[in-house]
């Protein structure tokens, strides 16, 4: 063990002498970024030219449960790639923010951990010690709340929890409480299961804001749900695109981007964000600490918070973070942004405190409320 | 008594039909009905007419065909791992140390009670060390599927092995002066190659529709770009599911003939060897 | 006559100069396969097994083995068993039939290769993929619902019980039978026609045939295979998942929730305090294989 350990630094010494001397080699008048991986932003690192050249040295760029289909990343993945001609290896689309932060610890050092991460922010404020500082060009755009202050997290994009439903179906929901009607019999599914998925566990804190319910109390939310359970209007079934397309669970609780999305298979989907419950919530990025490719890492944060990769999200129908500087600024989107379903009323963000006590209570008694 | 009158034999013979009949009948409505569902899901445009696009935009996926090649090389590697390792061990179990028998029995039935999730994190830091000092290739995951395999492989060969007489058969060839590797390949492999076939498909089926320790492991193998495509949208997703069974269909197929010609032939062989020193005699 | 240690007694005959009785070589022939599984399988178990020692943070606990007490797993442990005994046995005897009937064909058929291919393939087909095979033809918007309902029909009036544990278990048989037929064919494969004809030709009929002759040969391979389909289901995870997304009725969930979990529940070391769980349930069910095994090779 000791001698793959020191073959490992002898391999790591060599290279990083390289990388020096290329360094020092390379003619003047191109600035370059020799310390990529401790760079706390652009500028530490030589300016934005240095940081693109570091990047396309690196070649590539590692990233994880980034599915194509969501806040079109498919199309931010395609865009990066075809603006700096670095090649991105997307892993694990289905997987789950702690699904992320599981494969950075796993992987270790090595050339195929995952350079960046989007998780949410209850598994982005439990691994703080995974990540690496890093403040964009864009930085003070962002709110003070939504941002950690040295640059380990910031948020990137969100929405709104809602009910998504085909409308041709189903009648059109007004309130919650329709769903306890007969005619959504064996029809209403959650994106997910509370006890695991952000998305779920957002659901049910919507259903119980509408319900009466506090932020602090998930009580009536889990309490809803058991009543649809005994209305025998919720079904247990996973919702995915071809369940919704083929009609099996024609009511789905999600985020209100991703229930959009169901548009395209569905011509008459429409989304319900009840009045009363407009419960929002933001994804967070952080740089892997050991990122085998530590200057495409950040370049591809750069990337993201520039106009043109919000606008990008904005397309996919999640609400990027700089929207308000950026529709000042007048560098938004407008077709997109008209595009994103109407909201009334002041929404409500759960804290982390809020977060966690929601999730004990759910874990100790969904299962029960559910069956 | 005699043995069973012709009437006898025939109403057998009729009742063995109709109970194929019965039964072939009942398993394809039970197996080909949801593989329908699928297709007809897989072929729905979206105001509900018939529509191609989601199958022809399987092939305009550049990633697949390296997954597919990837796939396909595990699933040879694997099997071929998987036959030389377990079959000669097993039938040294059998000949020479019975009292392990239960003991690999129990080994082999192990990789099938641990998830597949669970037993990858116990992988990691083997895998962790394969990266760093042999290879970082995906075919590395060779190694988890072997073992993977082994529960399905290990029964099927078992069984092969229990309907001959392995003892009789080493010992005669052992007395007229094979080595152990004429017994192994020339003896014992042709009488159970029935069962060797069906480990063959099961560990290569296993291999192709293999998702979660690929996933984890962060590979990207079949099933893990199928799932990349199949996010683009339902239709696409159930239209590559599809296409990846079709696939493997195809390569079972393939598999299978080329098993059973090989069977074909050696028992040609075995006859005209027989016929010859009778006709000898005769003449 | 002969005296021991005349040269007519032969004492040392066949006795080789190495291996003898104190140190055998047969043990060289089984020493590839234990360091490949010792290195690949036993050695990940391991780490799973003292992995439930220890915290997320890294600290010794006993906690993770302790939790497996907790209500919501002792429940899953029960219908997972359950679950897993009924398509075992559901399996191999529907495998068993369908598996009869192949064998009793052309063995060198087109039907028995395509069965066969079909089988392989069938037997590793299952997840998401599968469930949604099974919603897209019998769910609530089905065509095989729709057309039962339209002629009077409602199978799901009480509740659509294919998101429960019985819906479930039909979809397992699924791929249960095709793993049946794959390892038990083998088996069959090796009845003997002679075996048929005498014992017709002692008086027996096709009850004495099943009961006393071909039975008793085919059962071992028969709770072998048993054994496998109930590993087989008990261990599986995205069928079920897919069907019954809430409520985690079924361990392989337990660890799913207890590994992946995105809302903070996340809790490795009992992830794999459930997966040493499975295994000793596992353990105790092949130690009953065994004692069935020995008691039935009696009767050989």
């Amino acid at each position: 063990m000791k001698f793959a350990r020191l073959t490992r630094h002898l391999g790591l010494a060599v290279v990083a002498f390289v990388v020096v001397t290329a360094c020092g080699s390379t003619s003047s008048g191109t600035a370059t970024c020799s310390t990529a991986k401790t760079a706390t932003s652009a500028s530490a690192c030589g300016g934005m030219d240095a940081l693109v050249a570091a990047a396309k040295a690196e070649g590539k760029l590692n990233v994880i449960a980034l599915p194509r289909d969501w806040a079109n990343y498919g199309a931010i993945l395609d865009g990066f790639t075809a603006k700096y001609g670095i090649a991105i290896t997307s892993d694990n689309p289905d997987g789950s923010s702690q699904d992320e932060v599981n494969a950075v610890q796993q992987l270790g050092t090595t050339s195929r951990a995952p350079d960046v991460l989007d998780v949410g922010m209850a598994v982005a404020l439990a691994n703080l010690t995974l990540f690496a500082p890093y403040k964009v060009a864009t930085w003070s755009d962002i709110l003070d709340t939504q941002k950690e202050s040295t640059g380990l997290w910031f948020q990137d994009y969100g929405g709104f929890m809602s009910i998504g439903y085909d409308s041709s179906k189903v009648p059109a929901i007004t309130t919650m409480d329709d769903l306890l009607k007969s005619n959504y019999r064996g029809k209403v599914a959650l994106n997910g299961n509370p006890k695991q998925a952000n998305a779920a566990l957002n659901g049910v804190m919507m259903a119980n804001l509408a319900s009466g319910g506090t932020l602090d109390d998930i009580s009536k939310g889990v309490d809803f749900f058991h009543r649809l359970k005994q209305a025998g209007t919720f079904v247990p079934v996973q919702a995915t695109t071809a369940t919704v397309k083929n009609g099996t669970t024609p009511v789905v609780f999600d985020w209100d981007y991703l229930s959009a999305a169901h548009g395209k298979d569905v011509p008459a989907w429409k989304v319900f964000v009840p009045n009363n419950a407009i419960l929002g919530g933001y994804y967070a990025q952080a740089i892997n600490k050991n990122a085998p490719h530590p200057a495409a890492a950040r370049l591809w944060e750069e990337y993201l918070y520039s106009d043109e990769g919000q606008n990008l999200w904005l397309k996919g129908l999640a609400r990027p973070v700089r929207q308000a500087a950026m529709e000042k600024s007048g560098k938004v989107d407008k077709t997109a942004a008209a595009a994103l379903p109407a909201v009334s009323g002041t929404p409500k963000f759960m804290s982390a405190d809020q977060a966690t006590a929601a999730k004990n209570y759910v874990v100790a008694h969904w299962d029960a409320a559910i069956s | 008594m005699a043995v069973a009158t012709r009437s006898v034999q025939r109403t057998r013979r009729i009742k063995l039909q109709v109970f194929r009949i019965v039964v072939f009948a009942l398993a394809a409505v039970f197996f080909l009905i949801p593989l329908a569902a699928m297709v007809e899901f897989s072929t729905r445009g979206i105001n509900g007419e018939r529509t191609l696009e989601y199958w022809t935009s399987i092939v305009q996926y550049p990633d697949m065909i390296k997954a597919i090649i990837a796939s396909v090389q595990l699933a040879l590697i694997t099997s071929v791992a998987m036959l030389v390792l377990l079959v000669p061990t097993m039938v040294w179990v059998r000949l020479k140390l019975p009292q392990l028998s239960r003991i690999v029995e129990f080994v082999c039935l192990l990789p099938l009670t641990i998830p597949a999730i669970v037993l990858v994190t116990g992988l990691f830091p083997m895998y962790i060390w394969l990266g760093t000092n042999v290879s970082d290739s995906i075919l590395t995951l060779a190694f988890a599927y072997v073992v993977l395999v082994l529960p399905y492989c290990y029964r099927a060969i078992d069984a092969g092995l229990g309907a001959i007489d392995v003892k009789t058969l080493s010992e005669a060839a052992r007395s007229l002066g094979a080595s152990w590797l004429t017994v192994m390949w020339r003896v014992i492999v042709p009488n159970i190659s029935n069962a060797i076939l069906n480990a063959t498909l099961l560990s290569v089926a296993l291999v192709l529709g293999e998702y979660t320790v690929a996933n984890v492991l962060l590979y990207s193998n079949l099933q893990v770009e199928l799932v990349h495509l199949g996010r683009a949208n339902a239709g696409v997703s159930i239209a590559v599911a599809v296409a990846s069974l079709m696939f493997a269909f195809v390569l079972l197929v393939g598999i299978a003939f080329v098993g059973g010609r090989r069977r074909r032939t050696q028992s040609e062989a075995v006859t005209n060897l027989g016929k010859g020193p009778v006709q000898g005699s005769a003449g | 006559m002969t005296v021991a240690g005349s040269p007519a007694v032969a004492t040392r005959v066949g006795r080789p100069l190495l291996g003898g009785r104190r140190f055998s070589l047969d043990w060289v022939g089984v020493l590839p396969f234990f360091a490949y599984v010792g290195i690949f399988l036993l050695l990940p178990t391991a780490v799973v097994g003292i992995g439930a020692f220890f915290n997320a943070d890294g600290s010794f606990t006993l906690d993770n083995y302790a939790h497996l007490s907790r209500s919501y797993v002792f429940k899953a442990t029960i219908t997972t068993t359950l679950l897993s005994l009924v398509t075992a046995l559901g399996g191999a005897f529907f495998g068993a039939l369908l598996a009869y009937a192949i064998v009793t064909g052309n063995p060198h058929g087109m039907l028995r290769r395509l069965v066969v291919s079909a089988s392989g393939v069938l037997a590793q087909f299952g997840g998401v993929t599968l469930a949604f095979a099974f919603i897209a033809s019998i769910g609530s918007a089905g065509f095989v619902y729709l057309f039962a309902q339209s002629h009077g029909f409602d199978y799901y009036a009480h509740g659509i019980w294919l998101f429960e544990l019985s819906g479930v278990a039909l979809v397992y048989l699924y791929f249960q039978i095709p793993l049946m037929v794959l390892v038990f064919l083998p088996a069959l494969d090796g009845i003997k026609p002679q075996w048929r004809e005498a014992t017709e030709s002692l008086g027996g009929n096709t009850w004495h045939y099943w009961r006393y002759i071909a039975g008793p040969i085919l059962f071992p391979s028969f709770i072998g295979a048993v054994l496998l389909l109930f590993a087989n289901s008990f261990s599986a995870y995205a069928t079920v998942n897919a069907l019954i997304n809430q409520g985690s009725p079924v361990l392989s969930q337990q660890i799913a929730a207890a590994i992946s979990s995105e809302v903070g529940a996340a809790e490795p070391g009992f992830a794999k305090a459930i997966a040493i769980e499975m295994i000793v349930i596992v353990t105790v069910v092949t130690i009953l294989y065994t004692l069935l095994q020995r008691r039935t090779a009696r009767w050989l």
